[in-house]
C-alpha cells in the first residue's frame, strides 16, 4: 500500500515466470525429501524432550541458585524449541509426508495455551493465505496496533508501544485471545454463539492444564523448592514469549516490508501470490544456532513462499530464492536480529502517532518523483 | 481402592505432569519396546535366503501376544523417511525360546518395502507392529494327511507351519522358477532327508507352470489330504476350481497375498464413504470442489495447499497432487489435502 509499488517494473509475464521458477524450487525439495530429513526432526524432538526432562529434574532442587539458573535456562530453551522449530513447523504440515501419526499436523499439541486446532486456522489459513493484506491478515498488528501509514489513526494507538510490550510478555495468551478473535467476539450476540463458546471452552481447558502443570504440579513436586520452581517456570514462559514475539515481529514488521490492500488480491494468480509473500516478509540473518532457535523463521521469506517444506531445508532454499530476488530486482529484506527488532519497534513507535497521508516511504524514490 | 483404580489415578497425575504430551512420549525415548507402549519391534538381524529374499529377525515389544502358525503380521517400516505398512507371513515357530519372530520377505520389482527390507534394513532399526492375524492356520485336531501347495513366496506361511507342528504324512508341492529361487531349500531338503516331508519341486522355467488338473500325477491321494495352498491368484483360483469339481472344497485352505495394485488413471469415480455419495470426477478438479458440489461437508481453508486444513483420509484408490503430479495410493493412515488432489482412478474419501 506504499505510494510507490516496488514491483511496478515487472510485467505480468515476468511475474508468472517468477512463479514457475519458485514452483521448480519447491518441486526439487519435495523430490529430495527423505531419510535425512525424517532423522532430523526425530532428533530435534528427542533432544527437546530430553532437555525438558533434565531441566525440570534440575528444578526440583531450584532452592539452590545454580540449579535454578541452569534449570530455568534449560527449560526456556526447551520451550522455545517446542514452540518454534517443532510446534510451529509440525502444525504447518511440514512433516506430514512422513506418515508418522506422532509427528503430524492433525495430532500435534504444543506447550502453549492456544489449542493447536485454533492456531492452525488463524495462522495457517488466515495469515498464510492473506499475508499482509490489511483487514484480512490480522497478524498485522494483531488487531491492536497500527502498522501502516495508510491505516486510520486513533488516539488508542498512542499506547501501542505499551500494548506491544505487554503482548510480548504474555504472548501465548495474546495468541490464544487472537485465535479466538476475542475483540470481535466479545459483543453480546456473538459471545453466545455455540461455536464461539465451544472454542472458548477449549482454550479454557488448555489454559487450565498448562497453568496447572507449570504453576502447581511441578512446584508441588519440588517440595521445599516450590517457590523457586514456580518462579523458574514463570521465567521460562516469559523468556519464550518475548523471544517468539521478537522473532515473529521481525517477520513482517521491519521497514521495507510491504502491506497490501484488499482490492489488490482479487483474482490473484499464483505468480502474484508468490510475489506478495516475497514483498510481505523479512528475514533475520545469523548463525545456524540462530536459525535453529527461531524455528527457521529467520527464513521467513522462504517460509512464506513454501510454508509446508521441512524447516531444515529453508537455508538451502534461501540461496536460490535470494538469487531470484536479484534477478527480478526486488528487495530482499534481511538483517541481524537486533537491527530487525529495532526496526520493528521503531515502526511501532512511529505509527503510534498520526501522520499526514499519503506518505512516501523511500526517500530516494521521493526525489525521483520530485525530479519527474 | 483397587490397585487398578489406583494405577489409573496415578496415571492421570502423571498426565498432568507431562501435558500436553503423554507420559508415554517420554518413556518411548528410553524404552520403546516396554509393556504398555504402542506395539513396536526391533530388527535384530537380516539373513539372506535367496538372491532376492531375506529373513528378518524381529524382537517384538512386550505387548506382543504371539501368533499361530500360518498367520501374518502387518509391519510399518520407514522407507526414505516415509512410514509404509505391509503384511508378511511369520516364518518362525510359535515356541521360539528367545522371544524373537521372523518374517521372510521376497523383494518384488519396484516394491519399496520389500526391497528395503531385503537389501537395506539395518539391525537395530525400530519398526511398527500390529498383532499377528489371519485364519490360514492349522486346525486343533491333527489331520492324518497333509498337502502343502505353494509357489514363490507363498511358501512363507507354510514354512511357519512346517516348523511348528510335525505331521505323520506331509507332502509339499512347491513351484519356483529355478532351484536357486526356492526359499528355505536347504531346510526343506533336510526335512526330506529326515523323512519328515515328501517334497516335489516344480521349476517353472524348465518344467513349465504347474497344471492343477494333473496334480494327481504328483500326489495321487491329493483329494484325501487336508490342503493348505498359498501362491499367486492364478494358482489359487485353479486350485479352488479343481477341489470343488471333485467335491472336496472343504479340505482346501487358501491364503491370498493381495498386492493391492492400484492402476492410476486420470479422473474416476469418487466415493465419499462417510456420506455414502458417489460422483464422477475428472482428473483436473480438486476433490474438495468435487465433494462440495456433491453436497458433502468438506473441511477446507486456504484452498491452495498451504494450510493443511483440508486433510482427509484416503481409504481406497489413488489421487494425483495437482501441483507436482505425484500419485498417492491409499494405505491405512494416508491423509491427503483435498484442495490440491484430484482423482487418479476410482477412489474413496472418508467424508
Ligand atoms: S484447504 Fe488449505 S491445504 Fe487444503
Amino acid at each position: 500500500m506504499t505510494a510507490i509499488d516496488p514491483t511496478a517494473h515487472l510485467t505480468a509475464e515476468q511475474i508468472e515466470e517468477l512463479g514457475r521458477e519458485l514452483d521448480a524450487i519447491r518441486d526439487e525439495v519435495i523430490a529430495g525429501r527423505g531419510e535425512k530429513d525424517a532423522a532430523y526432526i526425530r532428533k530435534v524432538i528427542s533432544a527437546q524432550r530430553r532437555l525438558e526432562l533434565v531441566s525440570r529434574g534440575v528444578l526440583l532442587f531450584s532452592i539452590f541458585p545454580p540449579a535454578w539458573l541452569l534449570g530455568t535456562a534449560g527449560l526456556s530453551v526447551a520451550k522455545i524449541m517446542d514452540n518454534m522449530e517443532i510446534g510451529h513447523n509440525v502444525l504447518h504440515g511440514q512433516w506430514d509426508w512422513m506418515r508418522d501419526p506422532k509427528i503430524h499436523s492433525t495430532t500435534w499439541e504444543w506447550d502453549h495455551v492456544s489449542p493447536s486446532e485454533q492456531w492452525k486456522h488463524s495462522h495457517n489459513e488466515l495469515h498464510h493465505t492473506y499475508t499482509n493484506v490489511i483487514g484480512k491478515d490480522n497478524d498485522l498488528g494483531y488487531g491492536i496496533m497500527r502498522v501502516d501509514e495508510d491505516q486510520r489513526w486513533h488516539p488508542f494507538h498512542l499506547g501501542q508501544p505499551l500494548w506491544n510490550f505487554i503482548n510480548a510478555c504474555f504472548f501465548e495468551y495474546g495468541i490464544a485471545a487472537y485465535d479466538l478473535e476475542l475483540g470481535k467476539n466479545l459483543h453480546k450476540r456473538r459471545r453466545k454463539s455455540p461455536e464461539f463458546r465451544a472454542r472458548a471452552k477449549a482454550v479454557g481447558r488448555k489454559i487450565r492444564k498448562q497453568v496447572l502443570k507449570d504453576y502447581v504440579i511441578h512446584p508441588l513436586l519440588s517440595g521445599p523448592s516450590f517457590l523457586p520452581t514456580l518462579a523458574a517456570t514463570f521465567t521460562a514462559n516469559l523468556v519464550r514469549n518475548i523471544w517468539t514475539h521478537s522473532v515473529i515481529m521481525c517477520g513482517h514488521f521491519p521497514e521495507g516490508v510491504q502491506v497490501f490492500e484488499r482490492r489488490s488480491i482479487r483474482g490473484e494468480t499464483r505468480g502474484r501470490w508468490y510475489l506478495r509473500q516475497m514483498m510481505g516478509s523479512a528475514n533475520i540473518s545469523g548463525s545456524r544456532a540462530m536459525h535453529f532457535m527461531t524455528g527457521n523463521l529467520s527464513h521467513q521469506i522462504e517460509h512464506h513462499l513454501f510454508p509446508d517444506l521441512p524447516s531444515n531445508r529453508y537455508a538451502e532454499v534461501a540461496v536460490k530464492v535470494r538469487a531470484l530476488f536479484e534477478k527480478y530486482e526486488l528487495e530482499y529484506v534481511t538483517g541481524p536480529l537486533p537491527k530487525q527488532v529495532f526496526s520493528a519497534w521503531h515502526k511501532v513507535f512511529r505509527l503510534s502517532l498520526p501522520n499526514k497521508k499519503p506518505k512516501v516511504k523511500t526517500p530516494d524514490r521521493e526525489q525521483e518523483l520530485v525530479a519527474a | 481402592m483397587t490397585s487398578a483404580a489406583l494405577r489409573s489415578r496415578a496415571w492421570k497425575v502423571l498426565e498432568m505432569v507431562t501435558t500436553p504430551l503423554l507420559p508415554s512420549d517420554y518413556l518411548d525415548l528410553v524404552s520403546p519396546l516396554r509393556a504398555g507402549a504402542d506395539l513396536r519391534g526391533r530388527i535384530e538381524a537380516v539373513h539372506p535366503e535367496t538372491g532376492d529374499a531375506a529373513t528378518v529377525v524381529i524382537r517384538p515389544g512386550r505387548g506382543w501376544r504371539g501368533h499361530t502358525a500360518g498367520q501374518y503380521v502387518r509391519i510399518g517400516v520407514d522407507v526414505e523417511g516415509v512410514r509404509l505398512w505391509r503384511a508378511y507371513s511369520i516364518t518362525s515357530p510359535t515356541d521360539r525360546q528367545d522371544g524373537r519372530v521372523t518374517i521372510t520377505v521376497k523383494a518384488i520389482p519396484d516394491g519399496k518395502v520389500s526391497n528395503h527390507l531385503v537389501r537395506r534394513a539395518k539391525p537395530g532399526t525400530l519398526i511398527q507392529l500390529d498383532q499377528p492375524t489371519g485364519d490360514f492356520v492349522l486346525p486343533q485336531a491333527k489331520p492324518a494327511k497333509v498337502l502343502y501347495l505353494t509357489a514363490g513366496s507363498g511358501i512363507t506361511p507354510v514354512m511357519g507351519m512346517l516348523r511348528d507342528i510335525e505331521f505323520d504324512d506331509v507332502v509339499m508341492v512347491h513351484c519356483a522358477p529355478q532351484p536357486q529361487d526356492v526359499i528355505f531349500r536347504d531346510e526343506l531338503h533336510g526335512l526330506v532327508a529326515d523323512k519328515k516331508l515328501r517334497l516335489t519341486e516344480v521349476h517353472t522355467d524348465t518344467d513349465g507352470m504347474l497344471d492343477i488338473a494333473r496334480l494327481g500325477e504328483l500326489v495321487p491321494d491329493w483329494a484325501e489330504r487336508e490342503t493348505w495352498a498359498c501362491g499367486p491368484a492364478g494358482l489359487l483360483d485353479a486350485a479352488e476350481e479343481h477341489w470343488s469339481e471333485h467335491g472336496v472344497q472343504e479340505r482346501l485352505h487358501t491364503e491370498r497375498f493381495r498386492p493391492g495394485i492400484v492402476v492410476a488413471g486420470d479422473g474416476g469415480e469418487v466415493t465419499f464413504s462417510a456420506t455414502g455419495r458417489t460422483v464422477d470426477a475428472d482428473g483436473a478438479t480438486p476433490l474438495l470442489d468435487i465433494g462440495e458440489e456433491a453436497g458433502v461437508l468438506m473441511p477446507s481453508g486456504c484452498r491452495m495447499g498451504i494450510c493443511f486444513g483440508c486433510v482427509t483420509p484416503l481409504k481406497a484408490g489413488a489421487v494425483r497432487d495437482l501441483r507436482t503430479g505425484e500419485i498417492t495410493e491409499a494405505e491405512p493412515g494416508v491423509l491427503i489435502q483435498t484442495c490440491v488432489s484430484a482423482a487418479a482412478g476410482p477412489c474413496d474419501i472418508e467424508r
